[in-house]
């Protein structure tokens, strides 16, 4: 059974993974148990594969750092739905290979137990049944998703 | 052009142009940039491309790749000395010929302009959170990450959205003594550190003419402490007149106009002469003041330079306000030209000799203390008066130490009052 984790606005890097741990925790295994804990500390715990995030406005603001994608991506996080995003998060979340859609009517649409599907095919979210269009990904965007981030694309074997 | 495309934004048409379509904001898509910028985390950034490309991958864009070294220059340590080292064998395995060594260049955004990789209509990305400063010429420039910068050193093309574009109308003339580090702080205190994220800024009306190409460098410098992807100044006459002095070559065509009638997602209206000297206290760029509210707060350091302040009429404009002055018993001053071009002119003219003998510590070209690896570090509890972008706790090394921003003047006349001062007081009375 898959969740919808849902969050409000601002939720910043330091929440998603303490800056402390920058330094000491860098490969996917060593960053999942941190996840999010000072923002919900049941997520490292519970989180699991085909999870989705809902979330508010800027979500990913505050310092650069690639952990929290990174993590997120290792856990099975399909993907993080959110009003907006902050740049950078965007930015490092597709080169990390974690799916992130911009997306406000879909969060507002949501109410407790509802199924969220996304369709990056398309570009829809289904949300309780009811569809939201996001601008579908370019080809190159997607390949570099389906591969796992942009170091895994370009790696030549 | 078709009638549609004075509807557009900036950033909509500059996409839309370079795909050959119509773009809509919040769409994602692939274009190959004209200049892909780094600087000293080239170092990193070669450890990325090895990983991607193997030990004897090669550049596949050797001719856009611009590496400057900048950060810490001359190299303060060992360590950095070998980044400098293996930066400098890459460089020279690869052919990239746009590299600009110690001694060679200084600054990247201003090395950038100065040695002719900006133009209007080019797409520029650098691996530095500053880059839209080089919109104030009409490009789209955006910062990117370095695992992407390394991607981009061996294929073409990236992916960008399309942004949504705030739109601030700038009206009149900015007073005597206020500068248009006063007017970005003052817009940022406005709409707050978030407030334009994401968002391609563009700065336009009438008020742009009396704005130097200076002036709009330090502008969107600063763009990005709002949350700027990209920020972008009208090319105008002053601004051609710039490119066509430094000697940079562009076709006309690629200048794509700023239209007043596209759909922003807000209009700022800006009237210069109303703008006032202010300052940012620590530790948010946003926390901005007039810098009446802060005068005779005692600092201890004062700093002018970085890519926001580091221009010829900036050291010229703390010059002038030092003239029959010194720095105050108590307070040192540093001061850094933001590239070597910059040194050699306020060295023939004069400003650097103004400032040494009004007691100004003439650093060479660099970021020197700005991000706190490299000079004029500070202790725990002092404070430093600075010209640069960031405020951050901890920005210029010491989490205990406090770094107030403004403007080279009044830098410069809080230095020669050893508190801050407000600059209209000494250079305007
Ligand atoms: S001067 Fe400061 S802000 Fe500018 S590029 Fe150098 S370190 Fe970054």
């Amino acid at each position: 059974m898959t969740r919808v984790w849902t969050y409000g606005d601002d939720v910043n890097t330091d929440q998603m993974f303490p800056g402390k741990y920058t330094y000491t925790c860098s490969t996917p295994e060593e960053i999942a148990p941190h996840l999010f804990e000072d923002l919900d500390p049941a997520f490292a715990g519970e989180a699991g594969d085909g999870d989705v995030i809902l979330a508010g406005e800027y979500f990913g603001c505050g310092s650069s750092r690639e952990h929290p994608a990174k993590g997120l991506r290792h856990v099975g996080i399909r993907a993080v739905v959110a009003k907006s995003f902050a740049r950078i998060f965007f930015r490092s979340a597709i080169n990390q290979g974690l799916l992130v859609v911009e997306c406000p009517e879909a969060v507002e649409a949501y109410s407790e137990g509802d199924e969220v599907i996304i369709d990056e095919e398309r570009g829809v979210v289904t949300v309780g049944g009811r569809e939201f269009a996001f601008p579908p990904y370019p080809e190159k965007v997607k390949a570099i998703l389906a591969a796992g981030g942009l170091q895994a694309l370009l790696k030549r074997s | 052009m078709t009638t549609n495309a004075n509807t557009k934004t900036f950033a909509e048409e500059f996409f839309s142009r370079r795909l050959g379509r119509e773009v809509r904001p919040g769409e994602i898509v692939t274009a190959a940039p004209d200049v892909v910028l780094s600087h000293d985390n080239s170092a990193a950034i070669i450890g990325n491309f090895r990983k991607m490309a193997g030990e004897d991958g090669r550049v596949g864009y050797p001719e856009r790749i611009v590496i400057i070294l900048d950060h810490t220059v001359p190299a303060p340590s060992e360590k950095h000395a070998a980044n400098h080292a293996l930066i400098r064998g890459f460089v020279k395995e690869q052919r990239i010929k746009s590299f600009y060594d110690v001694g060679c260049g200084g600054i990247c955004h201003q090395v950038l302009p100065e040695m002719g990789h900006v133009a209007p209509g080019r797409l520029i990305v650098g691996s530095d959170s500053h880059t839209p400063t080089h919109g104030a010429l009409g490009a789209f420039a955006c910062g990117i990450d370095r695992t992407e910068t390394a991607g981009l050193w061996l294929q073409e093309e990236t992916w960008f959205k399309v942004p949504r574009t705030i739109r601030f109308n700038l009206e009149g003339e900015l007073p005597r003594c206020v500068f248009a580090k006063d007017l970005i702080l003052t817009l940022i205190g406005r709409v707050g550190a978030a407030g334009a994220n994401y968002r391609s800024v563009e700065f336009a009306g009438p008020g742009v003419a009396s704005l130097s190409i200076d002036d709009r460098l330090t502008v969107t410098n600063l763009a990005a402490e709002m949350g700027a992807k990209n920020a972008v100044f009208p090319v105008d006459e002053a601004a051609r007149e710039w490119l066509d002095r430094m000697g940079v070559e562009y076709d006309p065509a690629d200048i794509v106009p700023l239209s007043d009638d596209a759909d922003f997602e807000a209009v700022h209206p800006v009237d210069l002469a109303a703008i006032e000297p202010v300052v940012a206290l620590p530790h948010q760029v946003d926390r901005v003041i007039p810098v009446g509210e802060a005068a005779g707060r005692p600092f201890d350091q004062g700093l002018i330079g970085t890519c926001t302040n580091g221009r010829l009429s900036d050291l010229r404009e703390a010059a002038a306000v030092l003239e029959g002055r010194r720095v105050a018993e108590g307070v040192r001053l540093l001061v850094l030209p933001a590239s070597e071009e910059v040194y050699a002119n306020a060295l023939l003219d004069g400003t650097l000799a103004a400032l040494h003998a009004a007691g100004a510590v003439v650093l060479n070209p660099g970021c020197g203390p700005c991000l706190g690896a490299h000079q004029g570090a500070l202790a725990p509890g002092e404070t430093c008066l600075s010209t640069a972008n960031r405020n951050f706790k901890g920005r210029m090394g010491c989490k205990e130490a406090e770094i107030i921003l403004a403007s080279p003047a009044t830098v410069a006349a809080s230095a020669a009052k050893g508190v801050i001062a407000d600059p209209r007081e000494t250079i305007c009375e």
